[in-house]
């Protein structure tokens, strides 16, 4: 535990944003099967703030999403308080890693974008109105030109910013983002990382990002966890980068992409 | 409000198929159950659950065997019953095993088969039961259209409001469930509806060929369609048109009506994933 400790971030952080959305996990346990996936996490997310959780696969980054969205059953406590009020559930706007769909499915992207923003049965058809608030909410994500596109036929990157849209429209408090980094080149994922903190100053959301690529990531968010079924080490990026021993502790994989600081992305600040 | 059918069809029928009230009662009935299998089969297809619903129909052969063990005349209860009882364990089980779902189904499925012919077969009286595999659209009586009728209401409001929540379900869980879906609930209360219209369904179009009655027409929808309003509406065409084709293409060549419907109905399929494959060629 190396910088578990992190009142110095909280305060310099979270006050300055603090009057919206913040989570506060403790001593959080979930079990799949025998096996505890998730063991003893402890997590406070500031208000306004862009955190990356990182950690190799089957670390339980997904599962910890899963138990924030309140799908898995687990040990331990959840804590918000939005907006000075405590104890709500925050409003959570979700852009999943993929969907379970084939490629065939008859879906397009603007019926996907009606069944969130609206009631109205979208196997009636949609109507004109509906199709136009559609290509607005698009629009906004530059991502107008696709509304007639079946989801289907969406690159990884285009599918990424419709479900950033679409997870827009729930005016979340609180972000999740699963890998978004997936299927996504890299020039792709700069601009839609850059899309995500440009959404925080604009809407004043927390925003979490579940990703295994620490160097891809730490430009954009204001601070890292590490994750392997507990918390391994939490800090500024830049802190996280230059430590070795984090690195060394956290095993290999991490170690290896640290030793990548040279990729052009990762030298231009935003 | 039959009679009144009866009247209207006296218009729309030609006059050697307009003499018999069995044409009329079964015209009617197709009429009213193809729509349905039309707008169910468009999740089943999309949510894979083609051999589920194969389970579910076959399943409806140890409700008919247990309806005789306890002496009750009628087995669509114990039909029911036991469906319903299937639709839900399946879908609790989903969310509990890691194996794959198709070899528990599969399992299911020789089960269901087995002690329902076992049960039914004592003393060689298997071949009276024999109907319940083909079916018999023409011996639909007025009883079972007003069932008929009513499911059709209850699945159209049922699609009207929940519609949404199961194509949001089908497309991701956890995208769903952030938007406040309760999933479960969604899932099985469609899965019931699903078991309860197949077991009223079965005695019309029979056990064999039910799951493709319920799986062709949105397969074929699904072929040509880009979005979910279209989908949903060509299945419902496609289900109707080989409905009625095959209802009286059966009158006309003395067949089983089910049989003779599903031949239809994968002729429409045919031609859509032909027109698919054509239009993918021009288009893209």
């Amino acid at each position: 535990m190396l910088f578990q400790d992190n009142k110095e971030i909280a305060s310099s952080v979270g006050d300055e944003f603090c009057r919206h959305c913040c989570i506060k996990i403790s001593n959080l346990t979930v079990r799949l099967g025998n096996k505890p996936v998730l063991d003893n996490v402890n997590l406070h997310i500031h208000c306004g703030e862009v955190v990356a959780i990182v950690g190799p696969n089957g670390a339980g980054k997904t599962t910890l999403l899963r138990a924030i969205l309140g799908e898995l059953p687990y040990r331990g406590a959840m804590e918000s308080r939005i907006g000075g009020v405590e104890g709500r559930i925050p409003r959570i706007g979700y852009v999943p890693q993929n969907l379970q769909l084939d490629l065939d499915s008859p879906i397009n992207v603007t019926d996907l974008v009606v069944l969130a923003i609206s009631k109205h049965p979208v196997w009636l058809g949609v109507t004109r109105r509906l199709s136009e608030e559609a290509l607005h909410v698009l629009s906004v994500f530059s991502a107008g030109h696709l509304a007639k596109k079946k989801i289907g036929e969406l690159s990884g990157g285009e599918l990424q910013r419709v479900l950033l849209a679409i997870a827009m429209t729930a005016e979340p408090e609180l972000l999740l983002l699963d890998e978004p980094g997936s299927g996504v080149d890299i020039q792709g994922l700069s601009l839609f990382y850059q899309l995500v903190r440009s959404l925080r100053e604009q809407h004043d959301i927390s925003v979490i990002i579940v990703t295994h690529d620490l160097a891809g990531i730490s430009n954009y968010v204001d601070r890292i966890i590490l994750l392997n079924h507990s918390v391994v080490a939490e800090g500024k990026p830049a802190e996280v980068l230059s430590n070795e021993k984090i690195l060394h502790t956290f095993g290999p994989s991490l170690w290896n992409i640290s030793a990548m600081p040279t990729l052009p992305y990762l030298k231009e600040q935003p | 409000m039959i009679d009144l059918w009866y009247k209207l069809a006296d218009y729309v029928l030609p006059f050697d198929l307009a003499r018999y009230i069995f044409i009329k009662n079964a015209l009617l009935a197709v009429l009213l159950v193809t729509p349905v299998f039309g707008v169910l089969g468009t999740m089943v297809v999309s949510n894979r659950m083609v051999f589920f619903t194969e389970v579910l129909g076959h399943s409806a052969l140890t409700g008919i065997a247990i309806g005789i063990l306890c002496g009750i005349h009628d087995p669509t209860f114990p039909m029911i019953t036991i469906a319903v009882v299937l639709a839900v364990l399946v879908n609790i089980l989903k969310g509990m095993t890691r194996a794959s779902m198709d070899n528990v189904l599969g399992v299911v499925l020789a089960f269901m088969i087995a002690l329902g012919i076992t049960i039914l077969s004592r003393q060689g009286g298997f071949v009276k039961f024999t109907t319940y595999l083909i079916g018999d659209i023409l011996a639909v009586t007025p009883q079972q259209i007003a069932w008929i009728a009513a499911l059709f209401v209850v699945v159209f409001v049922y699609w009207y409001f929940a519609g949404n929540a199961l194509i949001l379900t089908s497309i991701n869980e956890s995208l769903a469930r952030s938007r406040r879906i309760r999933t479960f609930l969604v899932e099985t209360s469609f899965t019931i509806l699903l078991a309860v219209v197949v077991m009223v369904a079965i005695r019309l179009v029979g056990i064999l060929i039910i799951n493709s009655l319920l799986v062709l027409p949105a397969a074929a929808g699904r072929n040509v369609a880009r979005s979910v309003g279209s989908y949903t509406a060509l299945s419902v065409a496609i289900s109707m048109l080989s409905g009625t084709t095959g209802l009286f293409a059966s009158y006309y060549w003395g067949t089983a009506s089910g049989a003779t419907i599903v031949l239809f109905a994968v002729g429409c399929y045919t031609i859509s994933a032909l027109t698919g494959r054509i239009r993918h060629k021009l288009f893209v």
